[in-house]
Parts: C-alpha cells; structure tokens; sequence
C-alpha cells in the first residue's frame, strides 16, 4: 500500500488534469494536456537530462553545503554563550532577507555557473536546519543532565553522547524541511541568470512558447523533488531507528 | 559487594528553600546514618525532592550545607536514580549502564564491561545487553537504570521515587532487589509508599508541614528487606498511614 498510495494519487491527479483540459478545450499553448507533456519528456529527454543533472548538482551541494555550516552553528551557538549572542541575530537576519532579492547579487559576484545556485540553496537551508538543530540541543531532557551531573560528566563527552544525539530527530526535522525547500533556491538563482539547468530551459522554452517542454521541465523537477524528499525520509527514519519505537508502548 | 570508599555519614544543615514567595522548608536540618538506609516520607510538594536534590548537588534555588561525617562536600561520591529510568532511548542496555564511564571519558576497559554485563546479569537481565530501552518493559529499564546507578559504585545513593511508577509485583521485586544491592551504603530513598519505606529503611521519617518540618525518627526492628506481613511492619505501616494523613490534614488547613 505504501507504494501503491502515491501512484494512485500522481494517476488522480493526471487524470483530473487531462479532464480539465478536455472540458475547457483550453488551447494546447496555454496549457497542454499530460499526454502532450509526456511526449515533450520522451522527445527532450537527452536535453532535460542534462539540464536536471545540473540543477540536482546544485540542489545535492546546496544540502550537503547548508547542512554542514548549520549544524556547526547549531553547535556553536549550543556551546558557546557569546556565539549565541552575535549569531543568532545574524541568522534571523540571513531569514529576513528574502532569497530572491539576494539572487541578483549573488549572480553578480558569483557569476552565471554553479557558485551562486549553490550558494542560494545555501542559504535557504542554512536557516530551518541551524533553527531545528540547535532548538533540540537546547531542549536537552532536564532528567539527563542533572544525571550527567551527578556522573561528574565533562562538557564535550555530555555533548556528543547525550545532547547531540538527543537533539537528531529535531535536525531530522529541520533537513526534511530543508529537502523540501532546497529546489527553490536553486531554481531562482537559474532564473537570474544561468546557462543551464531546469530553471534556465523553463524561462528559454517560455520564450519560445514551448509550453509543453516547460511543462516537462517543471515535471521532470517536480520528480527529482519527491524523490530526493523520499530518499532523505527514509534514510532518516533508519538512522534513527529508536525514534520510530518510541512510538509503540513497550509491554510492561 | 561495596567496593567503593567507606559510606559516609550525611549532615544536611540549614537547608532553605522559597518557591513562589512560600517557604517551602527553612533552617531545616537532616542527619543520614553512614551505610544505611533512610527513607522519607511526606505529602506532595513538601519538598522531599528538593531535600534530595540538594544532596545530590542539583539544587535548583535551595540553599543549605552538605557534609559528611568529617566536615567534607560529597562530590564524587553521590549516585542517583530517578523515577524515571532516564535511560537513553538510543543506546543498547549495556551502554547505558557504562554510561558514566562514557561521560567522563574514561576508558572502558575489558575490565569494566565485564562488571558492567555482571551487573546487568545480577539484575536479572542477562541475555538483553544489546536490547534499545523501548524493547524492555518498565520492570526492566528500572532494573537497567538500578545497574547504571550500581556501576558507579558510589557510596552514597540517592533515590527519588525509584519504583512508583512500577506495577506491585514488579515493585516488590525491585525493593528486594535493591535491599539486596545497596546493603552497605549510605542511602536516601524518598517515596509516597509508606510500606515501601518501611520495608527498606533503616530509619524512616516525616516530612510535613509548611515550612517543613521532619517528625521523629521510626527505626523498624530487623533488617530490610521486611517481609510486608511482619506484624511489626504492619503495626508501624498503621502508624505511618496516621501521621501522614494528619501532615495531609494539617496541608489542606494551612
């Protein structure tokens, strides 16, 4: 059933498109049918495939860059007093600032390649894991501390075996939301100015009205998303198996 | 089984606590025999927990003095066990009993996880070393975090509430379990069960009041654990009943 649940959804919802298409009889270059949006995947499938290879780079070394420099603020600002004081301002700053004003400069200073994607998705998943992350290192069961206490536990041994650990089903959290947010910044910084990538063909295929090789774009995206979103799920899930027992009552 | 230095006699003197403009206890003094043990009993809120606390040098807010019978601090030389089993849900049972070693960043030699799976067989666990808390009943993650407390072999145990959260049975098999295992050292035990004090306590006590205060000193003949149906346990558990159900009076007055 799980894997049949989201295959009848993805099947309900093209069958409701192509229904929509064919009551309105709306014209083919305002928005194509899932049949016609298929073909434009088999057709461009050699030109999607490279355009996707370049934004799911981006996107993977976004994650993997926004994750690592969270966490080490999540950490830092956890342990150290004084990094709470002058980071956390900076990391609410970095959130109020909306990506998308931040993409033209980023395009100017970093040039029309992979830097400056890299660096937008980057940014947009620096913020929920920083956040998740640190609000469980901060959220420490008392109980486990006071034991620790009591153990005569040095500070970086109580970090890493009972505050690091404790705080991960929290960064889960925060990387599933920085999963799902990760393709935004991606795809901003190529609609400002790239040479390639699933933004970059979506803005050329709409200047050239080829709204269904747009629509495949978006598509083939929107798959890379989910699947991506999958992947991290799971792979969480086993990482922290005693999350998920947790749930059972254990007999007693 | 005591390894450890010798169990220390504990004064507590002067111990104050204010909690939301009440005094909660002021000036109070509480004296614990060496390598015995002494239960306290009292209503809820009372501040049994905070007495223990202050021992265990958690206090939070409390004030007072915590000697041993030299006029020394107890650092080092203090372990405690909650009531809930704080076991950490990501480890195996063998590594929560080790945790201390862990925290303190000694080395865990073979020595030491040979004692460690000792402990766990003493407690009647052998077989689930390698088991996550969520695979063992409640029984059984009290009897892991009574192994923990063991490993750190301190001479001073300190006991809040450890099995009220425990079904009868199971709680009558821990008592005795613990009875056996702590013999030897200085132990604080504060619980709501009378009967439960008066099983394991070498000495058991009062408190009530506001400000509180302790009553005098029941010593039960014997040595704990007491059979529930010695006729001494049941006439003191009456007499307990009565002393704490007029602290409770004397609570919903003031």
């Amino acid at each position: 059933m799980t894997v049949l649940r989201p295959l009848v959804i993805l099947l309900g919802l093209l069958a409701v498109w192509e229904l929509v298409v064919r009551a309105t009889g709306v014209a083919h270059y305002i928005l194509p049918g899932p049949g016609r949006v298929l073909r434009a995947v088999v057709d461009n499938g050699s030109l999607l495939l490279g355009h996707a290879a370049v934004t799911a780079s981006e996107i993977l070394l976004g994650l993997l860059a926004g994750t690592l420099l969270g966490c080490a603020s999540a950490l830092l600002i956890a342990s150290f007093r004084p990094a709470r004081r002058w980071l956390l301002p900076v990391l609410v700053v970095s959130q109020a600032i909306p990506v998308f004003a931040l993409a033209p400069i980023l395009v100017l200073w970093l040039g029309y390649g992979l830097a400056s994607k890299v660096a937008m998705a980057t940014l947009i998943i620096y913020f929920p894991v920083t956040a998740a992350f640190f609000d469980g290192l901060r959220r420490t069961e008392p109980g486990w501390l006071d034991l620790a206490r009591t153990m005569d536990g040095r500070p970086w041994p109580v970090l890493w075996h009972i505050r690091v650990p404790a705080a991960l089903p929290a960064l889960a959290s925060g990387l599933r939301v920085a999963t799902a947010v990760a393709p935004i910044g991606a795809i901003v910084g190529e609609w400002v100015g790239a040479s390639a990538g699933l933004g970059f063909l979506m803005l050329q295929a709409n200047a050239r009205m080829q709204v269904d090789v747009m629509f495949a774009a978006l598509f083939v995206l929107a798959l890379f998303a989910v699947g991506l979103y999958t992947l991290v799920d799971r792979g969480l899930r086993r990482a922290l198996p005693w999350q998920v027992e947790d749930h059972g009552e254990a007999p007693s | 089984m005591m390894t450890g230095a010798e169990a220390p006699a504990i004064h507590l003197h002067a111990a104050g606590l204010r909690y939301g403009g009440a005094t909660i206890f002021d000036n109070l003094d509480l004296s614990l025999p060496g390598g015995r043990t002494t239960c306290l009993l009292g209503p809820s809120g009372v501040g049994k927990t905070s007495l223990l606390r202050l021992i265990a040098g958690l206090a939070h807010g409390a004030g007072g003095e915590v000697r041993d019978g030299q006029g020394r601090g107890l650092q080092g030389r203090v372990a405690y066990l909650a009531q809930h089993d704080l076991l950490l849900p990501w480890a195996t049972a063998l590594d929560n009993v080790m945790l201390g070693f862990r925290l303190r960043g000694t080395v865990r030699d073979s020595a030491a996880i040979g004692r460690a799976r000792g402990l766990l067989g003493r407690v009647g666990l052998t077989g689930r070393e390698d088991d996550r808390p969520a695979r063992l009943s409640g029984g059984m993650r009290q009897r892991v975090a009574l192994a923990r407390t063991l490993m750190e072999d301190r001479p001073v145990v300190l006991m809040d509430e450890p099995f009220s959260a425990l079904d009868a049975i199971t709680r009558f098999q821990l008592q005795d379990l613990a009875a056996e295992l702590l013999a030897g050292r200085t132990v604080l035990l504060v619980t709501h069960d009378p009967l439960e004090a008066l099983r394991l306590g070498h000495r058991v006590q009062v408190l009530a009041d506001a400000p509180a205060r302790l009553g005098a000193a029941l010593e039960p003949p014997g040595a704990p654990p007491r059979d529930p149906g010695d006729p001494n346990v049941v006439a003191q558990h009456v007499e307990l009943l009565k002393r704490l159900s007029a602290a409770a009076a004397e609570g919903m007055r003031s």
